[in-house]
């Protein structure tokens, strides 16, 4: 859908040509929808029990999109017009996938396009058979035109609307995520309720998505917004106290409970947004994209992994707690070692570098050449937790290591904190805007650079510490690729130098997919997706910091929607 | 007084440890090569085998360092889904590959399967060329005047979106490729103990290479690209479509780096998602090494890595006794262009364009 506003033209075509436009892009996204497997392998599961599954709601919100926004961009008269322009919008969206139906129905395209089975058929025609074909059709003439008269109605009417419509959609998804910790104590006869065993029920989805519209709309007649704006800021710094305090114990308490699953899953986000805040400093401060990261990480597990393991390749047999520092200043001296001869080239050449670094230490990692040391792909078993108790204990498992790579994280946060504003962090920054002039006033180039290198690969050492103890052992195949890409994303979906916009980006582009599982060949093409979709509208980021906002955008801006803002603009700014 | 004392001090240390680095090189270069030819292991066949599959491995790594090189000479961005371009191009072939098989074209003679993959190579061509339109208008173009990383990332974006996009297509599986039984034959040529596969692909990179320099040079078109590449306002002002130098640039490397994609999986014979990360890597690095921008050094840096790659696990690491060498091939690649990065960023040939404007 990214893709949209970038093709269309603003101006020039006729109305009927751009709504033609419009519908063949958007027919485009549904073929492509259906013929990469994420309408088929979606439909596994529901929203809805019974009523509406996620490949289903991903082919319905293509024609919904396409209605509203070819309504929303072409200009019409009234709202006849409007309802007529959706409406034919969605039909032409539509005809794609009704298309592809008697295509498969005449010859079999499964040869070239494995996805094009019956069973993508079934969902498609509302399990009609062939003889459905025209379902996609109907259903998007249908979608188009209530789309369209959605455009139509003022922003006062949509906002409630469009909300409920997302909250059904989150809480469709997180159904099974909810569901099972509420299961266990008191809320359950409220879990039953709400949610079938996977998805919502039908009752549920009607009172989620009514709640929603009331509370919007009370939201709205009642001015909180502009109610809070208009207290003075002492009783503002005041409310915000009780708040921050709940936020605390909320972040303190969240892994109790929960089950081992959720409490990896939270581990393991804890730990992608420590090695957030340190790759923060590299790219967020000083703006040296390092897409080797995986390479100190692999360093600070293996040094752990070394010092500590009782199995074959162990050393020390040292506690996990004396390793670790170690783990921190190995990969630290390696960032140096590495940092000393890259640190002279050019942004975009470092980037592929620092790539290379991390496939090279990969590669050694899993050879035969440092088997006799590293294991090679058996690896190195028997890494001690850092705190050993018994099983049921509070701190047993992935628990333990929430609560220490928390407060590592903050720790970062902390050092980052106070970093941005010193001498070092200023120059940083002015590194990151001009080099030549940074230069020019004074600033060590390679030194400057060495120190965010090095602190990055620090703190990307500490989070292979953590993960060799959240494992107890360290696999050659652990070392990839996708952990360089994971950090790099989060942080540039979350907004570069931001810290809150790298707890966004974790909690979207780790927990997310590790909730979701069954989808995880789709992970990639999400990443993807968002990564381009990111740099076309919101180069910043999602919750970027206030800085970088105000360097990419000119002042009016801020007030408008995302995707109005163009990007020539926001590039030359 | 004391801060300049430090940075004296470091300075003197990173002059030190690039020499270091250097000389460590140097001589795992030339130790290991002494070593491993004093200890006579390896036959004179051998090495003759060596560089051949060099030759031909370097001249696909040419093809798609064209691309790279092309790119970066008129928008001075990395074009890091060029290897998705190439892996797709693959794909194209080897369905045009199976519908030939089936159809009894493939096999049936020489002349066939000389024609049938041509047909391959231009199925292949237009898939590459196809999504690499997709991508240049959908991810690049709106980005032309943003800071240079705005553009790098969104190119590794779009290089995620095809890589996964196949994988949904048609599963993480590997698709073997229907054999040309003609290719797998021996050159009648003794000592250079050759396959036509060789040839094929080594006559075939070079009759695009001299195609594409004849393009370059001799088209209006041609000289529009080149152009564009040294001035792109002062060309929009003599009245050149840089809008059109840029597509037409990016066609060019797109059908290259199809060709080259069918033309490795000639040799390799398999397929899958994934195939395009590594040679796309490699390439480049031989465009970096060949000087990034400059044509002809994208050939001759194809070509010497491909080489290197080839050789240089048996030279340099056999005679150091490393076990399995061959599993460190990918390290000597992305050593020399770290290498290459670090000591002369500007390759071989020269960066055709200089440091101050890029």
């Amino acid at each position: 859908m990214s893709a949209a506003a970038a093709t269309m033209p603003a101006a020039g075509a006729g109305t009927w040509t751009r709504v033609a436009r419009y519908g063949v892009l958007f027919g485009a996204i549904a073929i492509y929808l259906c013929i990469v497997g994420i309408v088929p392998t979606f439909n596994t599961r529901p929203l809805i029990a019974g009523l509406l599954s996620l490949g289903q709601a991903s082919l319905y919100l293509t024609m919904i999109a396409a209605g509203y926004l070819a309504t929303s961009r072409v200009p019409t008269s009234g709202p006849v017009q409007a309802i007529l322009v959706g409406a034919v919008v969605g039909g032409i969206t539509g005809t794609f996938p009704s298309l592809l139906v008697l295509a498969g129905a005449a010859v079999d395209l499964r040869a070239v396009l494995p996805h094009a089975s019956p069973e993508l058929y079934t969902v498609l025609t509302a399990s009609l058979g062939t003889s459905g074909f025209w379902v996609p059709l109907a259903s998007g003439v249908v979608l188009g035109a209530l789309a369209g008269s959605l455009a139509t109605l003022p922003l006062v009417a949509q906002r409630p609307l469009s909300r409920g419509l997302v909250m059904l959609l989150v809480f469709g998804l997180f159904a099974g995520v909810l569901r099972t910790p509420m299961l266990a104590n008191f809320m359950e006869p409220v879990a039953r309720f709400l949610f079938a065993p996977e998805g919502l029920t039908v009752i549920g989805a009607v009172l989620i998505f009514g709640v929603t519209v009331v509370s919007v709309i009370a939201q709205r007649q009642l001015r909180v917004r502009e109610r809070v704006d208009a207290l003075p800021a002492s009783t503002r710094r005041r409310l915000r106290v009780p708040l921050l305090l709940l936020l605390a114990v909320v972040v303190l308490t969240i892994p109790i409970g929960l089950g081992s699953f959720f409490a990896q899953v939270i581990a393991i986000v804890t730990l992608y947004v420590l090695m957030g805040f340190g790759l923060n400093i590299t790219l967020g401060l000083a703006g040296l994209l390092d897409l080797g990261f995986v390479a100190f990480f692999a360093v600070g597990a293996y040094t752990v992994g070394l010092m500590t393991s009782t199995g074959e390749f162990g050393l020390l047999g040292w506690p996990w707690w004396a390793a670790a520092p170690f783990g921190v200043l190995f990969a630290m001296a390696v960032g140096a070692f590495l940092g000393l001869p890259i640190l002279g080239i050019r942004g975009d050449y470092l980037a592929i570098a620092t790539l290379g670094f991390g496939e090279i230490i990969r590669i050694l990692a899993g050879s035969d050449l440092l088997k006799p040391w590293l294991g090679g792909p058996q690896g190195i078993l028997n890494i001690p937790k850092p705190i050993e108790v018994p099983p049921d204990h509070l701190l047993a498992g992935p628990n333990q290591i929430y609560y220490i790579a928390l407060v590592c994280a903050a720790f970062i946060a902390f050092v980052a904190w106070r970093l941005r504003g010193s001498r070092l962090g200023r120059a940083w920054m002015a590194m990151r805007e001009d080099e030549d002039v940074a230069e020019a006033l004074g600033v060590n180039l390679v030194q400057t650079k060495l120190l965010a290198y090095m602190l990055g690969a620090a703190f990307a050492g500490l989070g292979g510490a953590i993960f060799a103890g959240l494992v107890g052992a360290m696999f050659g195949s652990s070392i990839s690729l996708f952990v360089s890409i994971n950090v790099a994303a989060l942080l540039i979906v979350g907004g570069m130098g931001s810290n809150p916009g790298v707890i966004v980006g974790a909690i979207f582009l780790i927990g997310v997919p590790e909730l979701f599982r069954e989808f995880s060949a789709y992970r990639f093409l999400f990443y993807g997706v968002a990564l381009i979709a990111m740099m076309l509208y919101k180069p910043e980021g999602l919750l970027p910091s206030g800085i970088t906002r105000r360097e990419l955008h000119k002042p009016e801006e801020l007030e408008l929607v995302a995707g109005d803002t163009t990007v020539s603009e926001a590039g030359s700014s | 007084m004391n801060a300049t004392v430090i940075e004296r001090i470091t300075d003197i240390a990173i002059v030190g440890f690039l020499w270091a680095f250097r000389i460590v090189v140097i001589l795992v270069v030339v130790v290991g090569s002494f070593l491993t030819l004093a200890g006579g292991k390896f036959a004179f066949e051998t090495w003759v085998d060596l560089i051949g599959d060099g030759i031909a491995l370097g001249s696909i790594y040419a093809l798609i360092a064209l691309g790279y090189t092309m790119v970066y000479g008129i928008l001075r961005m990395i074009n890091f889904a060029h290897g998705e371009i190439f892996m797709a191009g693959a794909f194209g072939g080897y369905f045009a590959a199976v519908a030939l098989a089936q159809a009894g074209i493939l096999n049936a003679n020489p002349l066939a399967s000389l024609l049938s993959i041509g047909i391959m190579m231009l199925v292949g061509a237009a898939v590459s060329v196809v999504l690499a339109l997709g991508v240049e208008r959908v991810a690049y173009r709106p980005l032309r005047n943003a800071p240079r990383l705005v553009p790098l990332i969104s190119a590794i974006g779009a290089s995620f979106f095809l890589q996964y996009t196949f994988r949904g297509i048609f599963g993480p599986g590997i698709y073997a490729y229907p054999e040309v039984t003609v290719l797998a034959e021996s050159v009648p040529i003794p000592i250079l103990n050759m396959r036509w596969v060789d040839v094929l692909v080594i006559v075939a990179a070079v009759v695009m290479m001299a195609g594409l320099y004849l393009f370059v040079m001799r088209t209006r078109i041609g000289t529009a690209i080149r152009a564009v590449s040294e001035d792109r306002g002062a060309a929009a002002l003599m009245g050149i479509d840089a809008n059109r130098a840029i597509v037409v640039t990016f066609v060019i490397g797109a059908a290259m780096a199809g060709a080259a994609g069918v033309l490795f999986v000639l040799m390799f014979r398999q397929v899958y998602f994934f195939s395009g990360f590594l040679p796309g890597i490699k390439a480049f690095t031989a465009a970096v090494l060949g000087g990034i921008g400059n044509v002809p050094g994208a050939m001759l840096g194809g070509l010497f890595l491909g080489l290197v790659e080839s050789v240089g696990p048996t030279l340099f690491l056999t005679g150091l006794e490393v076990p399995s060498p061959n599993q460190l091939k990918d390290v000597i690649a992305f050593t020399m262009l770290v290498l290459i990065l670090v000591f002369r960023p500007s390759g071989i040939l020269g960066e055709r364009i200089g440091r101050s404007r890029a």
